[in-house]
């Protein structure tokens, strides 16, 4: 749970889809801290105990904020700047393999 | 492949863009990447937008501002930028593979410089994996990036100087709910203090009046501190709702919303561990290091590392190591002379040097606890596969040699984030199972890609290349 220091709201330069669900976000929100300021839980489960997991490091360093980004998987929601109209969705389990990551 | 470039700075903090802009200052081609969209690294994260924000600038405080002046000598340099780019590779030729949005590009430099920074220490705690436990650095970047703090109730549990500077910039940012946890032995007090005198020398004096400073403003503003803070364990059902922990013989229980954690930073190592150059354990620092020359020459030929990425020395100091990087490149790229080098260098080493009179004071004070570096057995240490430190144990103790056979064994470090959040605990256990150093029981080999690139993105390169070829 997360609010903003001037206790204004989170949506004014447009809104991302997290699992067909409306987050709006400001301006310089990577898609992760859209998603916190939202109060988006977690975003993905561990595909080896299926156990809840939310951003952790902010930073790119844990790969916990792993999400899907308008179709690609395995992207770091905190290294990606929000952009209207972007559907993330959860990642459940492990990457799908068709496109193989090395 | 796009013509080379004379020198490419890899990442874009205090140390990445002091070094981008005495490269391109001194006349050579620069290429400065940094993987996120803002320059300023995690200590100046966001210091464009934020410098002439009033609200922000009273609650960072003015050590964060300093950042203005990094990124305004970048600006007027001719150093050329390129944000938002990962760099996943580095061959021994020198040529240094990134991606942007999706594209993989190769470019090839005469000197790189790697700034890669720090990152925090991982802090293997029980229930550390839930959702509403972030680190404390974490939660410092959603304040300085989207002017986001936590709304409940804010437990916050470790030690270091960023511990102390969070929980002020908490208060100052209005966070109503907040208790401190703090994990460093008091006995570590005392040992450090012969170290203080000296401490005091350089701008030494500075770092401990603000360190005084902060727990002065925190006793004002009556946060609740707990000390001598042990046996961390937060429990939740499918997030965290709760902290146990234990303070000499009294076990306490607070309900919270989140937790923030930290236990000091060590150098971000991937990269200078994917070039195969040796490291070194810092003893006083409890991490590894890459080994490297005064002027922060690896052993590969052309490759320098400059800031924290080579060791901790802090934000002020990794400016000044940056600069010393570049101007020994400058120099071997023929734009410098034996007597400017030399001149130059002694210049920068002595600012360097005034801002690390108390870095061994700060190390002892707030060496890792015990708990950090070999934590119980049911605690988890490899986030991504989920291996317990008691796993870790049970195949040290059937013989497995290192980190590489665990690996093996247990697939722990080999999920997503590569062994980031694990190796140094693996490396802490295995030492301390083994009986051996943490510099004989090594670390994971770690190769590139650094992050995943898939083979859609690969083809495209290959591609790219063919048509220029």
């Amino acid at each position: 749970m997360f609010r903003r220091i001037d206790g204004g709201d989170n949506g004014t330069a447009g809104a991302l889809s997290f699992d067909g669900q409306a987050i709006p976000f400001r301006a310089g929100d990577t898609v992760a801290a859209a998603l916190l300021a939202a109060g988006v839980a977690d975003v993905r489960d561990n595909p080896v105990d299926g156990s809840r997991r939310a951003p952790y490091c902010m930073m790119g360093v844990c790969f916990e904020c792993l999400v899907e980004i308008d179709g690609r998987q395995n992207q770091q929601a905190c290294l990606v700047a929000a952009k209207p109209g972007m559907r993330i969705r959860r990642q459940a389990g492990a990457r799908l393999l068709p496109e193989g990551a090395l | 492949m796009s013509e080379p470039w004379d020198a490419v700075v890899i990442g874009a903090g205090p140390a990445g863009m002091a070094a981008a802009s005495t490269l391109a200052e001194g006349g050579v081609r620069t290429l400065l990447v940094d993987e996120q969209a803002e320059l300023g690294g995690q200590i100046y994260r966001a210091i464009e937008r934020n410098r002439a924000d009033p609200a922000l600038a009273r609650i960072l405080g003015p050590d964060y501002l300093k950042g203005g002046m990094l990124v305004d000598r970048l600006r007027a340099s001719p150093a050329q930028l390129a944000l938002s780019t990962l760099v996943w590779r580095i061959d021994d030729d020198l040529t240094v593979w990134t991606r942007t949005a999706g594209t993989v590009a190769a470019v090839r430099a005469s000197a790189i410089i790697v700034a890669t920074g720090a990152m925090e220490r991982p802090a293997p705690t029980a229930g550390w994996t839930l959702p509403g436990v972030m680190t404390i650095g974490a939660l410092q970047i959603l304040l300085k990036s989207a002017r986001l703090t936590p709304s409940g109730r804010l437990v916050l549990a470790g030690s270091g100087p960023l511990f102390y500077l969070f929980a002020r910039q908490c208060v100052a940012a209005g966070v109503k709910d907040l208790t401190l946890l703090d994990t460093a032995p008091t006995r570590q007090m005392w040992s450090a203090l012969p170290l203080l005198p000296s401490a005091l020398g350089g701008e030494g004096w500075r770092y401990l009046t603000k360190g005084v400073k902060l727990l002065a403003a925190l006793r004002l503003a009556r946060v609740p501190v707990y000390r001598d803070v042990r046996d961390i364990a937060i429990e939740g059902d499918g997030r965290a709702e709760a902290v146990r922990f234990t303070t000499g013989r009294r076990a306490h229980r607070l309900p919270c919303d989140t937790v923030g954690l930290h236990e000091g930073v060590i150098p971000h190592q991937q990269m200078t561990r994917s070039l195969d150059v040796a490291h070194d354990f810092d003893e006083a620092q409890r991490c590894f290091r890459p080994r490297h020359d005064a002027s922060g020459r690896l052993s590969k030929p052309g490759i320098f590392v400059a800031g924290d990425a080579g060791g901790i020395i802090g934000a002020e100091a990794s400016a000044q190591d940056g600069a010393i990087a570049a101007l020994s490149a400058l120099h071997d790229l023929g734009r410098l002379t034996d007597e400017a080098r030399d001149r130059r260098i002694a210049e920068a080493g002595r600012v360097r040097r005034a801002h690390l009179t108390a870095r061994p004071f700060l190390d002892r004070l707030y060496q890792p606890r015990a708990a950090v570096l070999d934590p119980p057995d049911a605690v988890t240490v490899c986030r991504c596969e989920v291996v317990t430190a008691g796993a870790l144990r049970d195949v040290a103790n059937k013989g497995a040699p290192g980190p590489n056979q665990a690996k093996a064994f247990l697939r722990c470090g080999m999920g997503p984030c590569q062994g980031r959040l694990c190796g140094p605990t693996v490396t802490a256990v295995f030492a301390r199972e083994t009986g051996l150093d943490p510099a004989e029981t090594g670390y994971y080999h770690i190769r590139s890609p650094l992050k995943p690139i898939t083979v859609g993105e690969l083809a495209g390169a290959a591609g790219a290349v063919e048509r220029e070829g």
